[in-house]
């Protein structure tokens, strides 16, 4: 009772409308795990202000009292075991009382067994990528990017309520199922992180950790990376749309059949036209925060490709798209056929008019 | 050199006048004495907080407002990297081996430190170093912008500015390891005659205890650095998973450092803080054996706690419990030493000089920041919180409001000694003022942000975040100004004022210091006094 009591506290201090609801509180909670965390929390504020208020109180009223400018003469105490001993011990008791609640909480967050969905999140510089891997959806897989447009980060145009927390794929997951959320990443250490769920967990290169969350209500719940990654680090933004079982269903078979068209067969020829067509989408999805739109880059920290000639040099070019070069992290986790389009875009933009055309075929056979 | 006898010294002082001490730039250079020493640590360590606190009124420029309007965000990176790194080693380190130099020898009634040449290398491998950071921001690639803490593997990313930090890491390692060593062997060898351990000033104490944590973990933190630096350069996987091996040690051996070191920060802060109350309350520091047995407690404590630090890499479970639990524990002697000071306190006869708002302000602020920490212990809590601006207003109530204010109330407390003037009261008063204000208004609000979910080392952040960001960068210009004011009453006492009695402040608990006079002449305690 007190846990719903401590609930509705939460809920009712959260914030109004906008992407993120709490201003100052955390999250409002959608998962059971989350209000156990908000639960813990007022518990230790209130126990800290308790003993704030008794100790500053004890203190400003010594302050007050105990001044030379009051007449007060000093007293000539110095120690007491006894005291020591009570002030010891109290506030270990105390300690061991916040600790067992705690416990509790640790425990249930790390029980991943008995999931009704698997999904594996990878952590990329910089943006996430999902793969269902067991459950309804099983399959499905997709990258999911920040969608905010550079103008709006730029402040060339007005930021909108979901400014830097939008993305172009979310995560749909059904309520109420409990989903198993494994991480792992491709460079760097990141961190998936949706406070709503009271989620984190670190991404990290080369090995698999898991978490799990069951979301209670149905809404569209965002989080961003939490573990320094680089430079976008700030603009790699999670957004989990949780949806009613039936809706699920319609997702996952509208997602399978997208990913079926949208399959590109990489061994068709493609004209310059449409390469250069592709390929701007992707060079402004991916390459202009660096290499910026005019393809200049930035003096002494990225090339520009403008005039570039290991643009013009298509094994070179590959090679480098394929396993990055320092700052510039690997881009494999593109598509053939969008490394070929962007390839083929640069090799033809600005005043690189070269006429060039570098096939899909080509990426596959240089990844051997 | 084993220590003097006082017949050698007696008779060296009287053929001593005609060569006292070097003049001019050698003096400096070649300085052997503890006091010129301390003074050089001071000057370091106060330059090093100016050009920390540039990067951070940068960082703060562009978090005004949301978007990127001043700098790219690999350079915010850089900003936010290198503040750090120079606040911790080459702001807060150097200014409490300054203190050291300086308090320790006169508190004790020696002549100088043990190793006083070595003394001299300890301080002279800084400025190089500090050479080397501020480089870094200028080779191909800048500064190196894996955050403070420098994770593997995105140091592998950075460029040549991480080899340069690497590089000048070792080089305060090897002096702060050196100065350790110092410390150590001043203390426990060359107390006067009569001054057992459990008489001696408990800013010594909480300095002999910091040394030894300082010798166990620097060489940890070399270790990790040149694990990365290998990493970088000579092949090796130590944190690629790719080859074997694991970025997550990196962690565990550089929090195995980090830890402790944050401790190394705030017991010289306690001690200094032991050291004014009492004055300014006109009553005995209450329960001296139990603030000894709490700090050392804390300090081997701090050992056992790292992986709090971790606790969304993905530990198993009883790992998560035992840090948890263990972190928790910390809180209790550090609420034995609070209690004591307010022990200190309860019936004194108080006067608020400079010091004492000082000493009242950190334990006050402190108590808040160690608040926050106790929270941060709870792992659920911590998961929510982690690597967010909980945690960034958690380390700089404690690191600030602790540590530095710590610092000023001491440098309040013992600039008369150094420099023979009284400081300037008013202005004293309100640099604290300013300080105590402008520092709650930078740093409250953060635990706002974090709570809602804003992550840490961000260059840009969504609109929801926006009003609190502004109210922060307002209150850390205010705080950033108000250290100009602080150089100002530092200068201004230097050049006169006041004199200052031996005993300018009335202090009856019989510390040494005080026997001497003011300014305390070059050489102090040439003949060791017997204390009773």
């Amino acid at each position: 009772m007190l846990r719903t009591a401590f609930a509705a506290i939460a809920l009712a201090a959260a914030g109004s409308a906008g992407a993120i609801q709490s201003k100052y509180n955390l999250a409002p909670p959608v998962t059971a795990i989350a209000r156990d965390i908000h639960w813990l929390h007022w518990m230790m504020l209130i126990i800290c202000g308790v003993i704030f208020v008794a100790v500053f109180g004890v203190m400003f009223y010594s302050i007050w009292a105990h001044r030379k400018s009051k007449g007060a003469q000093p007293a000539d105490f110095h120690e007491s075991t006894k005291v020591e001993v009570v002030w010891t011990v109290i506030p270990f008791l105390i300690v061991i009382g916040m600790a067992l609640p705690a416990t509790k909480t640790v425990v249930a967050m790390k029980d991943t067994t008995n999931a009704d969905l698997t999904i594996k999140v990878t952590g990329y510089q910089w943006k996430w990528g999902y793969d269902y891997l067991k459950g309804e959806g099983e399959g499905i897989s997709f990258l999911s990017t920040l969608s905010t447009p550079r103008e709006q980060i730029e402040g060339k145009a007005p930021k909108s309520n979901t400014y830097l927390i939008e993305v172009d794929n979310e995560l749909v997951v059904p309520v109420g199922k409990k989903v198993r959320v494994i991480t792992t990443a491709n460079d760097v250490i990141h961190a998936w992180y949706v406070p709503a769920f009271g989620v984190k967990q670190d991404a990290i290169p080369g090995f698999v950790r898991d978490t799990w969350f069951r979301a209670e209500k149905i809404g569209t719940y965002r989080g961003q990376c939490a573990e320094l990654c680089g430079r976008d680090h700030a603009f790699m933004p999670i957004v989990v749309r949780v949806v009613s079982q039936e809706d699920y269903t319609k997702w996952v078979a509208e997602k399978k059949t997208a990913m079926a068209a949208a399959a590109d067969d990489p061994n068709k020829p493609w004209t310059l036209a449409e390469l250069q067509e592709r390929g701007a989408k992707v060079y402004a999805a991916n390459c202009q925060a660096c290499h910026q739109a005019n393809g200049q880059g930035v003096k002494g920290a990225f090339p520009p490709l403008d005039g570039s000639a290991v643009v013009m040099n298509t094994p070179q070019q590959i090679a480098i798209m394929l396993n990055g070069k320092g700052a510039m992290p690997s881009w494999k986790g593109l598509s053939d056929v969008e490394l070929a389009a962007v390839a083929t875009y640069v090799k033809n933009a600005w005043g690189n008019k070269s006429g060039a055309v570098v096939e899909p075929a080509e990426f596959k056979a240089a990844r051997k | 050199m084993s220590a003097v006898t006082p017949d050698r010294i007696a008779g060296h002082a009287h053929d001593e006048h005609a060569h006292d001490h070097p003049h001019g730039w050698r003096r400096w250079l070649y300085a052997t004495n503890h006091k010129d020493i301390g003074t050089m640590y001071l000057w370091f360590s106060f330059t090093m907080f100016l050009v920390g606190g540039v990067l951070a009124l940068g960082i703060r420029t562009e978090l005004f407002q949301p978007g990127l309007q001043v700098f790219a965000p690999e350079f915010f990176n850089q900003l936010t990297t290198m503040h750090g790194v120079i606040m911790v080693f080459g702001a807060i380190m150097p200014a409490f081996v300054g203190f050291a130099n300086w308090m320790i020898p006169l508190q004790i009634g020696a002549p100088d430190m043990a190793f006083a040449r070595m003394n001299n290398f300890s301080f002279w491998l800084l400025p190089p170093a500090a050479l080397l950071i501020v480089a870094s921001f200028f080779v191909p690639g800048g500064a190196t912008a894996a955050g403070w803490t420098l994770y593997a593997p995105l140091t592998v990313q950075m460029g040549p500015g991480m080899d340069l930090a690497i590089f000048a890491l070792h080089i305060m390692g090897a002096s702060s390891i050196m100065g350790s060593i110092n410390i150590i062997t001043t203390i426990l060898n060359m107390r006067a005659p009569g001054m057992t351990l459990m008489k001696m000033p408990m800013f010594c104490w909480t300095w002999l205890i910091t040394a030894y944590l300082l010798l166990a973990v620097m060489p940890v933190l070399a270790g990790a650095i040149t694990m990365t630096l290998t990493d970088r350069h000579f092949g090796t996987s130590f944190f690629n998973a790719a080859g074997g091996g694991d970025p997550v040690m990196y962690q565990h051996i550089f929090w195995f450092f980090g830890h402790p070191e944050v401790y190394i920060m705030i017991l010289p802060a306690f001690g200094i803080i032991s050291q004014i109350v009492p004055v300014f309350a006109r009553k005995p520091l209450f329960g001296y054996a139990s603030m000894v047995y709490a700090t050392a407690s804390i300090a081997i404590l701090s050992f056992i706690v790292w992986a709090h630090h971790m606790f969304t890499t993905g530990m198993p479970v009883t790992g998560q419990l035992f840090f948890m639990y263990a972190t928790m524990l910390i809180a209790v002697p550090t609420g034995v030493k609070i209690f004591n000071w307010l022990a200190t306190m309860w019936k004194g006869s108080m006067t608020f000089e400079t010091p004492m708002l000082f000493a009242v302000g950190f334990i006050f602020v402190f108590t808040m920041g160690g608040f926050t920490g106790l929270i941060l212990a709870m792992a659920p809590i911590d998961i929510q919180v982690q690597d967010t601006y909980y945690v960034v207003a958690h380390f700089h109530y404690v690191l600030v409001a602790g540590s530095l204010f710590a610092l000023f109330g001491g440098t309040y407390y013992w600039l008369p000694k150094w420099t023979g003037h009284m400081y300037d009261e008013k202005l004293g008063k309100w640099h604290f003022w300013l300080s105590m204000i402008f520092f709650n208004i930078t740093f409250f609000p953060m635990h706002f942000l974090g709570l809602a979910g804003m992550p840490r080392r961000y260059a840009d952040y969504p609109m929801q975040f926006a009003d609190f960001n502004m109210i922060v960068s307002i209150g850390a210009f205010g705080f950033g100004l108000s250290q100009l004011l602080f150089l100002y009453i530092v200068v201004k006492t230097i050049k006169g004022g006041p004199k200052a009695a031996p005993n300018y402040f009335d202090a009856k608990d019989g510390g040494l210091e005080w026997t001497v006079p003011s300014p305390a002449p070059f050489h102090t305690f040439e003949t060791p006094p017997v204390v009773k």
